[in-house]
């Protein structure tokens, strides 16, 4: 049995008129220490795939296992970073990754501990010049470091990112990816990131999940991406593996499955 | 889920004045700019850079000075159509000058007593001021809960919202009546009264603060595992605070305006009651001195309430 399972999951909405069939058989297996991605277009389900997995939604038909344990309900073993980073405004940076860090290790840790925790983990992605800054003075790139440091500071059995680097420039998107990348190096979590670049996609992944257009949709193809780490992104724009990935991913998305609309 | 669908999906009732400051009032590094538009906009290079810092000082002296001139420019219309209605219409108004010789007296000595029928300005505000703060903080104790209740539970909402449509129009002198009929007193009536007028936009703003809070901070909760308790204590009355100090704001100013109505009605000590005095003594100029002092006072309120919102409003610290 792999770590996380997800399986047969359906999720039907409830709308004005009747129902809306979200996903249908949606399953997936991941392995620990596994990045994946998940691409697919927009309003095809992968922010609903991705609150199953964290509990924020039940799913209709199907579950999750984590560890062999059914997933029902939040925890902060599946954190998440969610699209428009979502700090509490009124918290300082340093409060907003602390609250994570109290609830958490509230017994385990001494207060002490947590403070070390908490700054630690700013300083893994790079923030701690700004621990007593309000989220509303810092940039949008660093507001989803923060967002970022939060989830990280659970140490959450699975990291859930939902479009993390969505809202920002395509230059601080590098820069946040890089970060990503050496923090996977050295924690090696296990990720379920929702992106729609597929450069981001194939540069961060173990594996690419490409999902089906809605309604009813469901995983379509899964793309092992073989190349060694750690990987750069300059050298890999001329190597023929990684463009071949991307490729793989563009043909599914373009030409296998084309926006019914978008013409 | 369910609970925080029922939350984010309950008919939104429109805040009474979602505001945000009037922007030729307040410098413009204070007007609020969301965070989302702060951080989309690039930093525009400052163009004063360029200009020679001689005519930078120029530019600054220019603005003061406009800063003083206009508004004593409209000051002076007003003195002088004040003068034409003392000329032409009717001599009962005093004079500008006569009103400036009775405003140094009766602020000359704002404290004297001498006796329950002629007390000082300076007390008369006082006393008014007393009732306004009484029956304000019934206002927020009561509004405050209230209005969370009805921003969190749908149940609440449905129950409350058309009450407090048809209540919240009502001018407040309405209940005076009702407050003297219950209270057998001048003094609770008022600050009955005062309680009536402050509570609706308290609740209204509370219950839309609860209701605009931003699903994802609920799903931060979520995640985090908070309790009940500590949702409210640290999600959602921060989130709210700076929605209810609006409704507080809002209250207060509309509260300061209505004691002088009401005290004119109730008698007793107070600045509504002084103007209704002078009035039946024929002594228009303190009526003008009042009309100054009430409208000072009320600035100070504003301010005060200005300053709790930089303190406590993490939108504007
Ligand atoms: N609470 C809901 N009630 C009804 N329909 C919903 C609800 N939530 C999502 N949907 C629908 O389910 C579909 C999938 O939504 P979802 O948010 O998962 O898409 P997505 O792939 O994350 O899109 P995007 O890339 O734009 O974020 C959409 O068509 C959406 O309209
Ligand atoms: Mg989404």
């Amino acid at each position: 049995m792999s770590y996380l399972n997800i399986s047969n999951v359906d999720v039907v909405f409830p709308i004005v008129n009747g129902t809306y069939i979200a996903l249908r058989e949606v399953s997936l297996e991941v392995e620990k220490g596994e990045f994946i991605t998940i691409i697919g277009h927009s309003g095809c389900g992968k922010s609903t795939v991705l609150n199953v997995v964290a509990g924020l939604l039940q799913a209709t038909r199907g579950g999750v296992l984590l560890e062999n344990r059914e997933v029902n309900s939040p925890g902060p073993d599946r954190a998440v970073v969610f699209q428009n980073h979502s700090l509490l405004p009124w918290l300082t940076v340093y409060e907003n990754v602390r609250i994570a860090v109290d609830k958490v290790f509230g017994k385990s840790k001494t207060k002490a501990e947590r403070h070390d925790w908490t700054v630690h983990n700013l300083k893994l992605v790079h923030m701690e010049h700004a621990l007593d800054k309000l989220p509303g003075a810092i940039s949008g790139g660093m507001k989803q470091r923060v967002g970022i440091a939060r989830a990280l500071a659970m140490q959450p059995k699975v990291l859930l990112m939902d479009e993390p680097f969505g809202a920002l420039d395509a230059l601080t998107r590098a820069h946040l990816q890089e970060s990503v990348m050496e923090i996977q190096a050295t924690l090696n979590n296990t990720v379920l990131m929702i992106t729609h670049d597929v450069d981001e996609a194939v540069l961060l992944s173990d594996r690419i999940v490409m999902m089906t257009n809605g309604p009813a949709a469901t995983v379509g193809e899964i793309l092992q991406v073989d190349l060694p780490r750690p990987r750069n992104r300059l050298e890999l724009a001329d190597d023929s593996a990684y463009n071949h990935y991307r490729a793989e991913v563009l043909r599914f998305l373009y030409e296998r499955q084309r926006r019914p609309d978008a013409a | 889920m369910s609970k925080v669908i029922a939350l984010s999906t309950a008919t939104r009732m429109e805040p009474q004045r979602l505001e945000t400051p009037a922007p030729m009032i307040v410098p413009n590094e204070q007007v609020d700019v969301t965070a989302a538009n702060r951080e989309r906009q690039p930093p525009v290079p400052k163009m004063e850079t360029a200009i020679a810092p001689v005519s930078r000082t120029r530019t600054r002296v220019a603005a003061v000075l406009r800063a003083i001139l206009l508004p004593a420019l409209t000051f002076l219309v007003v003195l002088a159509i004040w003068s034409f209605v003392n000329a032409k219409i009717t001599s009962d108004i005093p004079t500008p000058a006569e009103a400036w010789t009775r405003a140094v007296e009766v602020l000359g000595n704002p404290f004297y007593d001498a006796g329950p029928n002629d007390m000082g300005i300076g007390w008369q505000v006082l006393y008014s001021l007393g009732r306004v703060m009484a029956g304000f903080a019934l206002a927020v104790v009561v509004g405050i809960p209230v209005g969370f209740l009805m921003g969190a539970s749908r149940a609440v909402h449905q129950a409350c919202y058309p009450l407090v449509q048809i209540l919240r129009p009502v001018s407040p002198l309405a209940w005076l009546p009702i407050g003297l009929l219950i209270f057998q007193a001048k003094d609770p009536s008022a600050i009955f009264v005062i309680f009536i007028t402050s509570i609706w936009p308290v609740i209204v703003n509370t219950a839309a603060g609860v209701q605009a809070i931003p699903q994802d901070y609920l799903n931060v909760a979520r995640v985090l595992q908070l309790g009940k308790l500590e949702v409210t204590r640290r999600i959602l009355i921060p989130a709210t605070l700076p929605h209810i100090l609006t409704g507080m704001r809002l209250s207060l100013s509309v509260a300061w305006m209505v004691i002088v109505a009401a005290e004119m009605l109730t008698g007793g000590i107070g600045i509504g009651f002084y103007v209704w005095d002078e009035w039946n003594n024929l002594n228009v100029a303190s009526i003008i001195v009042a009309i100054g002092v009430i409208g000072l006072v009320g600035i100070l309120l504003e301010s005060v309430m200005n300053l709790a919102q930089r303190h406590f409003d993490y939108n504007r610290r």
